[in-house]
């Protein structure tokens, strides 16, 4: 049926050079059987009129040059998606790993997607409440949003990422809701300890959940967060639900990438990442929104772990230049003991402005976080000075603002894994803090609200 | 049509033989469905060819269409509030077509065939024209009135003029020139790699009025000058370029989306039919055009989107128009320039960019201007162009901002640490600057005050001193200041939060006219004044900053467009002093 191939001739990390090949195209689907007769999968990479380099999913260990039997089969990599797929568990490369059957497929999508029509697009606004004070409160999420975690190594993204998946909901709205969730190279134990918190609390049920895990292929983690994404844009644009995507660990992913364009030796940009990593990122980010007409969403939370905690790494860079915003986790915080260790000066969220307000949360929202914003800045800028010169080289004005820096992480941003604060309680809590600086000096709300909340 | 072979195909990047006799940057067809590419690079009879669409599903083998013509944009009537991808095909047409997901192949011409458009007359029969010169007009949206010109290179006698309703393709004037009679229809198209001649440049010396306070008294840019906003992620970069596409006072503002958000283009799409430009009181999609190739849309096509851009804003400018045009993100155009390199394999320079990049970008730039028009009627136009930069983790030596740097005049630094502080525009006051100040003096002087440009020095000079007064203080406290000191500190804030800091999503705030600048940034540096008058009489610091008449003005940006509440502070400033003193006496 296939024409098969015996022409291996180099094999390289995970790339296989297939000689004297016909009618092959660019980014076929390539199966790979190897000389025990183990099936193997790839994508072709490059393709000339002498030969194919080809990607091979599952790793080349154990393949060799002259017994390898290569068939092009003239289509891109698919998921076979039905309504069957909610509930279930799949490795990286889409092939059940919970001992279910396989999924009876409805219809057979291209992993890589299309890119949405700008044009199509309806702009994210309904407020999603997480319940969380420094995300509901500082930089709050919309429906259709990407806004990804910002973590380091030992800091509990995870906990607050299942946190989100528990208590996120848009407010007095009861819709169909699911969970997607993509693991790209994170240990069996971060990955259990979603699957038993999903399972706690019956969001199992209507989670897809996509492993790949450390011991895996790394060159299956390029295909992981595309899968996810297809089975999400089924339920969310055939299906009508609210969809809720969680990739972790985006840096594994990346990493994977650096891996495969060393490997063809390309010529790397910043630290030996591939030049193309913005727009391969973009890529998968891009495909979480609304689209114009349809009732479902795609809410995306990316999880990456900044090597050195350092922002300028180009993974955090260049996914801060693609995502709506990000929610920052700090050290500093988080060693004073403070759940969630959420710094929410660096954090932002771009799509706040038309998701809250008079409607949505409640007319003053913007004002008081904007307020808040600029005294725990300038609370923070006290206890930098209070460190070098000591407390009582402050003015008595910035005194206050350090207490206040002080109040605002022990209160506001300082919450249990298990509670889930309502919007009008974080709104509410953030003016009785505002209520210890004097009132002159609340320069970014406006007169009316003063008036109403702050007689 | 001739036809190639294609070779080899990797990514974006496609190669052909048997391409003899095509030439660069012509607009080539590749496989059976018909993906748009160009080439850009020929060695012998093969051509490389950077591919505008998705090349899944292409193999060697497969045939190339050789059109010999270079990719090109149509301009003419239906221009204004359209929104086209990269290489202008219609996103509205294309979603009506296909659906909501972007597929390949699909051609449709970027103006509409079959609508008809008014067609006025503005010469008559017999008359002799060159080219530039108006045939007529089309009322395109209530905003643009679209001028039919003599193409270029056509000079003659006019033999034939209609009036009426016509479509672009059909006939709407006869010129006859030396050679033959020459038939004008409304539309031209041009090759977006080659610049719209002129007649003439001269110098920038007008103020591009932007609403925004720290770019209009601070950093002001002129019609038909450059500017760049580098940023990190998070800056604000986008904020700035969206408020700028908004209020300023361009008539013609071509948005170009390159490799940015999805959910940006929305915005604008969503935002622009309702937003009111606040100089004719219409709907600001009217006088715009997007150009929307975002981040996940191929990237070939996101190198030629900036040009697509440009080419249409220089035609507008032909008009005699006032155009600004917005790139957003230039990074993201160089990043393309360097994938398609990188494939190619050329040598690269500093961090993986060819080594043509700075005088891509410097050749992009010089296409800003303010000009004499083709024409006999010698009519001014003026195109600016502000490009937004994203450099890697926010760092200034990226080879992308370094060599715009060297090309614009103006440079806004966006600052992620007065963005973390909610200070916006995130614009830091020490390290940007105008090279137009001195360019624009004399309309300030004409057109708002006689005293703006002392003002604008007073105020910056106060923002200096404030940053070495802060050293100080961080060293040794702010006891040790002196009360005129501390004095300067207070009014130096007021200047940063009650004149820069400006709320983009507040109604009253996010627009500011030049003439109520003035009179808000005179009322905070009188308030300096009279406090230093108040010092050296013996009065003392902490009476001076509880006078009520401070939270007036750090609200004055709350009060409507219009001179009497300003002065009303004015006046109260001079009363609250007078009865300070009075007190004391």
């Amino acid at each position: 049926m296939y024409k098969e191939y015996l022409t291996v001739s180099n094999i390289v990390g995970p790339l296989l050079i297939v000689e004297k090949i016909r009618e092959v195209k660019y980014g076929e689907l390539v199966e790979i059987e190897t000389a025990a007769g183990v099936l193997r999968r790839g994508t072709v990479l490059d393709v000339s009129t002498e030969r194919a380099i080809v990607q091979v999913f599952e790793g080349t260990v154990g393949l060799d040059v002259d017994k390898s039997r290569v068939r092009f089969l003239g289509r891109s990599q698919q998921l076979g998606v039905s309504e069957e797929i909610i509930g279930r568990i799949f490795d990286g490369s889409g092939k059940p790993r919970d001992r279910g059957p396989q999924i009876i497929a409805e219809k057979m999508l291209d992993i890589n997607g299309s890119p949405i029509n700008p044009q199509a697009r309806d702009y994210p606004s309904e407020f999603i409440q997480t319940g969380i004070s420094s995300i509901d409160g500082m930089n709050p999420l919309v429906r259709g949003q990407k806004l990804p975690l910002f973590s380091g190594s030992g800091l509990p993204h995870a906990r607050i990422a299942a946190q989100n998946a528990r208590q996120a909901k848009v407010l007095g709205k009861e819709e169909k809701f699911a969970v997607v969730f993509g693991a790209m190279g994170i240990t069996f134990e971060e990955a259990n300890f979603f699957i038993e918190d999903f399972r706690n609390t019956g969001a199992l049920e209507r989670a897809v959940l996509f492993l790949n895990l450390a011991n895996e292929p790394p060159i299956e983690r390029l295909a992981t967060p595309r899968l996810a994404l297809t089975c999400a844009e089924y339920l969310a644009f055939d299906l009508d639900m609210h969809v809720l995507v969680i990739l972790v660990d985006m840096t594994f992913y990346a990493e994977a990438l650096r891996e495969i364009a060393a490997a063809r030796k390309e010529i790397p940009g910043r630290r030996g990442y591939p030049g193309y990593l913005y727009t391969d990122l973009a890529s998968i980010y891009e495909r979480a929104g609304r689209i114009k007409g349809k009732k479902g969403s795609i809410t995306l939370i990316p999880i990456l772990t900044m090597p050195e905690d350092d922002k300028t790494h180009p993974i955090a860079d260049l996914t801060g230049y693609i995502t709506e915003g990000q929610i920052m986790l700090s050290r500093e915080i988080h060693r004073k003991g403070i759940y969630p260790p959420i710094d929410v000066l660096p954090s932002l969220s771009r799509l706040k402005d038309k998701g809250i307000g008079a409607g949505k949360t409640r007319e003053d929202h913007a004002d008081v976080l904007n307020q808040l914003f600029a005294c725990y800045a300038r609370g923070k800028e006290a206890r930098e000075l209070a460190l070098i010169l000591g407390e009582a080289a402050l003015t008595d004005i910035d005194k206050l603002y350090l207490e206040f820096a002080d109040l605002f992480e022990n209160e506001f941003v300082r919450q249990g894994e298990f509670e889930s604060r309502s919007i009008i309680d974080t709104i509410d809590l953030g003016w009785r803090l505002l209520r210890t600086i004097p009132r002159a000096e609340l320069k970014r709300i406006r007169p009316e609200y003063l008036e109403k909340y702050y007689p | 049509m001739k036809q190639g072979k294609i070779i080899r195909v990797a990514g974006p990047l496609v190669v052909a033989s048997d391409c003899l006799g095509a030439k660069m940057y012509d607009m080539v067809k590749i496989g059976e469905i018909g993906l748009i590419g160009e080439i850009i690079e020929l060695k012998e009879d093969r051509a490389f060819i950077q591919v505008y669409e998705d090349t899944t599903g292409i193999g060697p083998g497969e045939p190339v269409f050789l059109t010999e013509k270079p990719l090109s944009v149509e301009l003419g009537p239906g221009l204004a509030s359209s929104i086209y991808d990269g290489i202008q095909r219609p996103l509205d047409i294309i979603r009506i077509k296909e659906g909501d997901f972007i597929t390949r192949g699909i051609e449709v011409p970027p103006l509409d065939r079959e609508k008809k458009w008014s067609f006025a007359p503005l010469v008559g029969e017999g008359q002799e024209v060159i080219q530039g010169d108006f045939l007529g007009e089309v009322e395109e949206t209530p905003l643009v009135r679209h001028k039919i010109m003599v193409p270029s290179g056509c000079a003659g006698k006019i033999v034939e003029i209609k009036e009426g309703e016509f479509t672009v393709e059909e006939v709407v004037a006869r010129i006859e020139t030396e050679k033959n009679v020459k038939e004008v229809k409304m539309f031209q198209t041009w090759s977006i790699r080659k610049n719209r001649e002129v007649h003439e440049r001269l110098m920038p010396d007008e103020p591009l009025s932007t609403g925004q306070r720290v770019l209009d008294t601070l950093f002001p840019l002129t019609k038909g000058g450059t500017a760049c906003v580098p940023g990190p992620f998070g800056s604000g970069k986008t904020v700035v370029q969206h408020q700028l596409a908004k209020w300023s006072d361009a008539q013609i503002i071509v948005f170009v989306a390159c490799g940015e958000r999805g959910n940006e283009v929305a915005d604008l799409l969503i935002s622009f039919p309702d937003l009111k430009d606040p100089h004719t009181d219409r709907p600001l999609i009217e006088r715009t055009i997007i150009i929307a190739n975002t981040s996940n849309m191929p990237v070939a096509a996101r190198e030629a989107s900036i040009y697509t851009g440009m080419t249409i804003a220089e035609y507008f400018r032909d008009m005699g128009y006032s155009v600004a045009l917005m790139a957003d993100s230039s990074s993201r155009w160089a990043e393309a320039l360097r994938e398609i390199s990188g494939r190619m394999e050329e040598m690269p320079g500093e961090e993986g960019y060819p080594a043509y990049l700075a005088s891509r970008i410097a050749a992009f730039y010089e296409r800003a201007g303010k000009v004499i028009c083709l024409g006999s009627d010698r009519r001014m136009g003026a195109l600016s162009v502000i490009g937004a930069v994203s450099p890697p983790g926010g760092d200034l030596s990226d080879p992308v901002v370094q060599s715009t740097l060297k090309v614009v005049k103006v440079f806004w630094a966006l600052d992620d640490r007065l963005a973390n502080m909610r200070h916006f525009p995130a614009i830091n006051w020490l390290f940007s600057y105008s090279l137009y100040i001195e360019n624009i003096k004399d309309y300030w002087k004409n057109q708002v005050a006689e005293d703006f440009s002392d003002l604008r020095q007073n105020a910056m000079q106060l923002l200096e001193e404030e940053s070495e007064l802060q050293e100080i203080a961080r060293l040794v406290g702010v006891e040790s200041l002196s009360a005129r000191e501390r004095l300067i500190l207070e009014s130096a804030r007021s200047i940063r939060e009650d004149f820069l800091h400006q709320n983009a999503f507040h109604p009253q705030d996010a627009y500011t006219s030049l003439r109520i600048q003035y009179l808000m940034l005179r009322t905070i540096l009188h308030f300096h004044n009279q406090g230093l008058r108040a010092l050296e009489e013996g009065m003392n610091l902490e009476e001076i900053l509880a006078l009520r008449v401070r939270e007036k003005i750090s609200k004055m940006k709350f009060l409507p467009e219009e001179d009497a509440g300003i002065l009303e502070v004015y006046i109260e400033v001079d009363n609250s002093f007078r009865e300070l003193l009075k007190s004391k006496e």
